[in-house]
């Protein structure tokens, strides 16, 4: 320090009688040596005000109250801006996270809508930000069994998004157990009811297609409920049921229902964000969702989920207020 | 678009008045003031939803939670003054079954 101090004195009473570039140049120079050697502000301001002492003691008397208060003010200067230096470093290193985090659930939660010969698939999901709340997945055994889960994690971004993948990993440990939709339920809301805290919950309908017996099984915790258009009655019918969403209570039991699904027949699976017209209270939304998929029934099912998230965004006014996700399978 | 709480206290109840539009942005403040509120065991609280003109799930997620919390500390809760769309979204979710609802129409015939 008092090395320092000695060579401040000297760049500064060069200064003070030659005001040249190079005198300046060299006082530049020295604050590298103060960052290097940590010297905080408050002690740049100690160093100058006892280098004007020595250069000049008779100012110094009028001006020393100055000095020390000047040095108080630096000392709370310099702990705030290092707060603020750490806070912005904190800050990038969060983002940082956030990415790395996002391209995980995107690997993770990737859903690959399965090919098969007997039946349609459809399926769209659009995330209202950067992490999607939304999550399908599919399990089938090629011709035999096709099972989707339709799922809607409340609460959004990160913790919304290991919840979903504990969800994932229920789902696919279940094995053969995935052909009972209700017992499906039943399991997965036990792993999710240990491990989350009381905000936090999945809505999900869980639909088990037996392909050969054309049998659609189904189950709800708390899901908007699907539609099903049947082709002989051309009409819809809503495949109601009720059941506690996931995740609120341990021993939660899930009803089981069963359709006959008919040649040409259509079941669209859908969440709160398809159904929720946030501006306009007044429409219906599941007479919009029947009369556009009644009107445009011959389109494939790929093509019905991409019309419907069209049409509904432009009644939407472009504005949609949740992750949307629609899954339709014809037959 | 806003959101407002207010409680009074009447008869050894407590009573909340809710208003406004909860949704993601709001949510954050409606759990901060309702977990704010002090449990006492027996008390009953009663929280009116009338004057709510929009709620997502995720005010869904702060009822719940409240609801808990309640049952924990050995309160009661009850929901009154919903409105025909937020009473669908209790009984879609099967919150209806669990929690105690009271239901617009109710409440005016009371009058």
């Amino acid at each position: 320090m008092e090395q320092l101090e000695s060579q401040y004195q000297k760049i500064l009473s060069d200064y003070m009688t030659d005001q040249t570039e190079k005198n300046l140049y060299i006082a530049q120079n020295f604050t590298r040596q103060l960052i290097q050697k940590n010297i905080s502000p408050e002690d740049v301001v100690s160093v100058h005000k006892n280098a004007v002492e020595k250069l000049f003691p008779r100012r110094m008397s009028e001006e020393q109250l100055a000095y020390d208060f000047l040095i108080e003010v630096m000392v709370h200067y310099g702990m705030a801006h290092r707060e603020h230096q750490s806070l912005l470093q904190k800050q990038a290193e969060y983002e940082m996270e956030m990415k790395i985090a996002t391209n995980i659930q995107k690997t993770l939660l990737k859903t690959d809508v399965p090919q098969l010969s007997s039946i349609d698939i459809g399926m769209i999901s659009i995330p209202i930000r950067k992490m999607n709340g939304d999550y399908v997945h599919f399990l089938y055994n090629r011709e035999d069994f096709l099972s989707v889960a339709v799922t809607d994690v409340v609460g959004k971004g990160v913790p919304a998004a290991l919840c979903m993948s504990m969800v994932k990993y229920g789902l696919e440990t279940l094995d053969y157990a995935y052909k009972d939709p209700s017992y499906v339920l039943e399991v997965i809301n036990r792993v999710i009811e240990k491990s989350v805290d009381d905000s936090m919950f999945v809505s999900m309908f869980y639909a088990c297609l037996d392909m050969r017996k054309s049998i659609l099984s189904y189950a709800s915790a708390g899901h908007e409920p699907a539609l099903h258009y049947s082709a002989k009655h051309n009409e819809f019918f809503p495949l109601e049921s009720t059941g506690l969403l996931l995740g609120v209570l341990p021993e939660t039991k899930y009803l089981y229902n069963e359709i006959v699904l008919e040649e040409n027949d259509i079941v669209v699976m859908m969440t709160d964000g398809v159904t929720e017209f946030r501006a306009h209270d007044e429409m219906n939304s599941r007479e919009v969702i029947s009369s556009l998929i009644m009107e445009n029934k011959y389109l494939s099912a790929q093509q019905l989920c991409n019309l419907l998230y069209k049409q509904i965004e432009e009644i939407q006014d472009f504005k949609l207020s949740d992750d949307f996700t629609v899954v339709i399978i014809k037959k | 678009m806003d959101m407002a709480i207010h409680f009074k206290e009447l008869d050894n109840k407590l009573y909340g008045f809710v208003e406004g539009e909860i949704d993601t942005y709001t949510a954050s403040r409606l759990r901060e003031e309702l977990e704010a509120v002090n449990i006492t065991e027996g008390l009953e609280i009663v929280l009116n939803l009338s004057k709510i003109n929009y709620m997502d799930s995720t005010g869904l997620g702060v009822f719940v939670a409240f609801y808990k919390r309640t049952l924990r500390e050995n309160g009661k809760v009850k929901l009154v003054g919903l409105s025909n769309r937020l009473q669908r979204l209790f009984e879609i979710t099967g919150l209806s079954d669990l929690m105690d609802i009271e239901t617009d129409k109710k409440v005016e015939s009371r009058k």
